[in-house]
This record gives C-alpha cells, structure tokens and sequence, in this order.
C-alpha cells in the first residue's frame, strides 16, 4: 500500500509563498539579529548563563522551538532559515533574494571528497560538541566562540566547496535534525517520476534563472527521504513543469521501509545515548557527574569523557547488536547480520527523538522564565527595557513535567514498536522474532522514565 | 476493511486509556503512619547534600537549608516550596508531604555557570513511580504491536486481493 499523503501547493497560497524568493530570506532576517544578539552577549555580556541572552535564548528558547516543535512536526524546516550558512551561503551567491544570471554561484566549487561523504563527520562533530556541552550550555562567551567557528567554518566552506557542503556534510546540527527530520509529517517530493525523468533540463538541480539548484546536492526525483533535503523550496521555484510539491503525510513515513546506512545507524546510537547521559548528568541529582562533565582537562573530566564516548560508540550500539543477533537467532532469518543491525536500528529514531523531547521538557518550562528576564537585559549590564529584568525566576508545570515527559517517551516506544514491526514486514522475517529488539527500545524507554519519575 | 480500521481505533485508545491509567490512578498502598521530620540540607556550588531526601507521604517535614558558600535556593517541584539561605544564616521551611513521588529540588538564585543544573531530589514514598512505569511500557508495547500488526495484515490482504 503507498503512503496516503496530502498535496499542501495544491492551495494557492501555500504555493505562492512556497515559490518567492522573498521567503527564505524572510525567515532568515528574523533569526540573524537574535543569533547576532547571541554572539554579541555571550562575548560582551554577564558571565552568569541564565542571565545572558546568548545561552537563554539559544540554549533554552531556541532549543525548545526546534526540538519540540520544528523537528517533530516540520521537519528540517529550521534549516531553511538557521543563520549559521547564511552569510556563506550570500558570499557564495552574491545576491540575497535573487539570483544572479543563471544562478551562478561565486565559489571555487570543489567536490567534497568522496570518501568523507554521508554524515560520518556530523556524527563526529555532534560528539565532540556534546562532550564540552557542560560548558558549552552554561558559559556564554564559550557558547558565542562555538557559534561563530561554525559560521566561520561554513562561510569558508562556501567559498571552496560547492553549495550547502557545510550543512550537508558537517553541521552537528543538521545531522540530528536530518535524522529526526524523518518522522515529520511533511515532505517535500516530486508529483510525477517519470516527468523528471524525462525533463532534460533538471533545472531543479542545476539551476535557472528562476532559482538555484539544489543546494543541497539532491536530485529531487530521487528523494525518498527527509534526511537530505533542507526544505529551502528552491527546487518548486525551479522546477517548470510544476511537479514537485510540499506533502502532509503520516508521521514516521519515511521509516516505514528503511534503506538503512551505518552511519545513519550510528546517530541514531549517538543521538539516543547522549539523551540518557545528558539526563543522568545534567539534570539527576549526582553532583559529582556534572562536577566531571564540567571540569575540563582534569583526570575526572577524562574518566567522563572515555565513559561518554564508550557509551556512545561502543555500549550502545554493542547492546542493539546482541539484540539483533537474538532477533536473527529466533527469526532463522536469511538477512544478513549486518543488514539487520543498521536496518533495525532506525526504530530508535521515533525513541530517541522522544527521549531528546523528554529531556528538554525537563529543563525548558523550569528555566523558561530566564526569557523574560534577559529580553530586557539581554547583557545582564542592568538595563530594564521592557520592565521585565527584575521578574523573578518561575517555574512553570513543574508538578506536570513528569507526566508529560512519560507521555512523551511512551508515544516514542510506540513509534518504535511501529518501524520495528514495518521493517520485519519488509524483509519477510516473523514478527515475533523481533521481540528482543522491541525489549530493547521498551527497556530504553523504563530507563529514561526512571530518571525523570 | 471498515471493520478493522474500527478494530485499530479501539485498541489504540483502549492502550492510551490504560496507559494513563497505570500512571495516573492512585494505589491501595499502605506506608508507615505520618511523622515529623527533620533534614539538614547543605548547599554548595552546584550541589546539595544530602543528594536525594526520603520521606513518607503525610510526614511533616522541616527542611534546614544551610549554604557553605554563596547564596543557594531551594525550590521544590510540585510544592510551592521556595527559600533562600547564605552562609551563616540558614534558612528554614516546614510542610506536609502530601504527594508521593520524586520531586526535583532546585537552586532557586542564580550562583554561577551550573546553577540551572544545581538539582536534588525529594522522594516521597510509597514512590510506585518504576512499577507504574514498568506497566505503562508494557501496555504500550503490546497495544502498539497489536495495531500495527492489524494494520499489516489488513494490508497483506488487500495487496493479496490486488494480485
């Protein structure tokens, strides 16, 4: 049976903001200033975190929006207007809303190397990220230097290699929101294959007067998932014969009958571990895990950091490989060991979105009055531009966080039970045996209930 | 087809009903009558000590927050608990632990970079928190498999009607 899905540009206004030009740019001229307000606070303003705009508003609001909203119901739709490519992304244009003749772009334009293709260099930089974040998360002048390497390093990225090659290869960020961007219930896919197939032009991505060609090096009739496609609707405003369009469809859809890839697999590892550490650490009782976490280069900081990457690289995905191998083991299946360890693992994708959901519910609403606070004194230099600089800390739902949160990871075990069961169906393997894989994920979810019940 | 559809439906709200009532409905379980109790709590940058504090649903509990180097808060989750202690004046708070469970205690004043972290933990028992838990997840594993294994052989058949 195909997935049942909803064709949103057949409404005529929905396809003609779809279309502007004046659309991403749009959105991305509300970001900028806050994300400039961010780097300009964290490196001029207080030392105290939850005082300065640069860590609220990036580490608490903006967070927020983007976990437990964007990713979720949108998809990668926060890549269409993250400000972190964007200056590259206009050196490399030279025009912010049109384009130039033909759409040419003003770069050296090199290949990214073959060999370091896919999103292994993503997996490693969200790791590296997610080690410091302890710092990162709390201290604002180091969380301003973070943000602006990464402009840095994507306007430089811009300027020799072709297109979007930082979001698409390097970016921490776009890699989970790639990832998780595949349960979203959007799309963005072609209406008709064999149109495509037989335009010769492919416009959509090379390029025409009307638009740019895909930047994120995607052919668009071969989508078959959100992982890749930055939803910047270049390719519906280059596209002549009006046959790409923006989908509603059922959560999860992408997942239904995953082509899994390794390291696709391990960021469903990686993204999933580091929601439980972040939990035990950051928001647990232990005062002598946050203290290591914390504490740069000393010996406790290298027993966490060897734990973390142990967890991460080696644990968890060890544990899901016996769970596998059981499941093989009980299924008397043909597929082949390695197959049924990176295909399954897509299942952790609905639990580990869950469990990232989780874990910022339990910290977003508690913080979230540290908002108002620096709105009015985003420095912390005690200015008091909208009255609200001296209100004080509050928590909100606290009593129902809890709850919410247990919600929440039982709504990702059932997602996971779903893309467990889906991909058995697939590879005609017996329900039953994947009974060790689906304990797996429930045994996550306890885990993670346990640390917030 | 309608049928099943029908089918799906119920055990999926049937699952959520259940699910929410292993977490929600309150337990005949029995605990040790009310009692008065004391806790000595000392804070520093960005820890309490103790850690976690156990008490019993209906104690009357005094908590003593003594601060070692700054000026600590401490707020509890759920019950509208909130006082400030510096070093050398402790400050005091008294209240009935009328909700079980695990409750996050929390550094009310700004104390430095780790202060949104500065967490302990109140449990109250009976805390039936792990075996509501478990049974929640239980519940929703199965009723989940249950739907989806519906909606499969639904879609076995009519792409066995299709052939």
């Amino acid at each position: 049976m195909t997935t049942p899905r909803f064709d949103l540009t057949g409404i005529p206004i929905v396809k003609k903001v779809l279309v502007s030009r004046w659309l991403q740019w749009s959105l991305t001229a509300i970001t900028l200033p806050f994300f400039v307000l961010a780097i300009l606070a964290g490196l001029f303003g207080t030392p105290a975190g939850n005082r300065n705009f640069g860590i609220v508003f990036v580490w608490i609001v903006w967070w927020a929006v983007l976990i437990l909203l964007l990713v979720p119901f949108a998809g990668r739709l926060w890549c269409t207007m993250c400000p972190l490519p964007a200056p590259g992304e206009w050196l490399q244009r030279r025009a912010l809303v049109q384009p130039r003749s033909a759409a040419r772009l003003y770069t050296l334009g090199l290949k990214w190397p073959r060999r370091l293709r896919g999103i292994w260099l993503q997996n490693a930089s969200f790791l590296l990220v997610a080690l410091f974040s302890a710092v990162i998360l709390t201290t604002p002048a180091v969380s301003a230097l973070v943000l602006l390497l990464f402009v840095l390093i994507a306007v430089g990225t811009s300027l020799i290699f072709e297109r979007r090659t930082f979001c698409r290869y390097l970016c921490p960020v776009g890699g989970f929101i790639g990832l998780y961007a595949q349960v979203a219930p959007v799309e963005i896919r072609v209406k008709n294959y064999d149109i495509c197939v037989a335009h010769k032009e492919k416009t959509c991505y090379v390029g025409s007067n009307a638009g740019y060609g895909c930047p994120w090096l995607v052919f668009p009739a071969a989508l078959d998932k959100n992982t890749y496609c930055g939803m910047c609707t270049e390719c519906l405003k280059t596209c002549p014969m009006d046959n790409i369009g923006l989908f509603a469809r059922p959560f999860a859809a992408d997942l239904m009958a995953p082509k899994g890839r390794l390291d696709e697999a391990y960021k469903a590892f990686i993204m999933l571990t580091c929601a439980f550490i972040y939990s035990l650490v950051l928001l647990g009782p232990w005062a002598s895990l946050k203290e290591a976490a914390y504490a740069v280069g000393s010996a406790s900081w290298w027993l966490y950091a060897v734990g973390f990457l142990t967890a991460n690289l080696i644990v968890t995905p060890g544990l899901f490989w016996l769970c596998t191998a059981a499941a093989r083991r009980l299924g008397r299946a043909g597929q082949a060991a390695r197959q049924a360890f990176i295909e399954h693992s897509y299942a952790l994708i609905p639990l580990g979105l869950a469990a990232w959901a989780a874990f910022s519910l339990g910290f977003v609403f508690i913080n979230l009055s540290y908002a108002w606070q620096v709105m009015s004194d985003p420095f912390g230099w005690g200015w008091n531009l909208f009255g609200s600089a001296n209100w004080a800390w509050t928590p909100y739902l606290s009593g129902l966080v809890p709850l919410l949160q247990a919600i929440i990871l039982l709504l990702g075990l059932a997602g996971a039970v779903s893309v467990v069961l889906h991909t058995a169906r697939v590879h005609g393997v017996a329900y039953a045996s994947t009974a060790p894989i689906i304990g797996f994920c429930a045994a996550c979810t306890l885990v993670m209930m346990w640390l917030y019940m | 087809m309608a049928t099943r559809s029908r089918r799906r439906i119920l055990i999926a709200m049937l699952t959520a009903v259940l699910a929410m009532a292993a977490l929600l409905v309150p337990l005949p379980v029995g605990g040790p009558p009310p009692q008065s109790r004391a806790v000595l709590i000392e804070a520093r940058s960005f820890a309490y000590q103790p850690a976690t504090i156990h008490v019993n649903r209906g104690d009357r509990v005094t908590i003593d927050l003594m601060s070692l180097d700054a000026v600590h808060g401490l707020s509890i989750d759920g019950y509208g608990v909130n006082i400030n202690a510096e070093p050398g004046r402790n400050a005091q708070v008294t209240f009935v632990a009328d909700r079980e469970g695990k409750f996050k205690m929390r550094c009310s004043v700004t104390c430095g970079a780790l202060h949104p972290f500065m967490i302990g933990e109140m449990v109250v028992a009976p805390h039936t928190a792990v075996a509501r838990s478990l049974l929640a997840t239980l519940i929703v594993a199965v009723g989940a498999a249950g739907v989806v294994l519906l909606r499969l052989s639904t879609e076995n058949n009519h792409d066995n009607t299709a052939l």
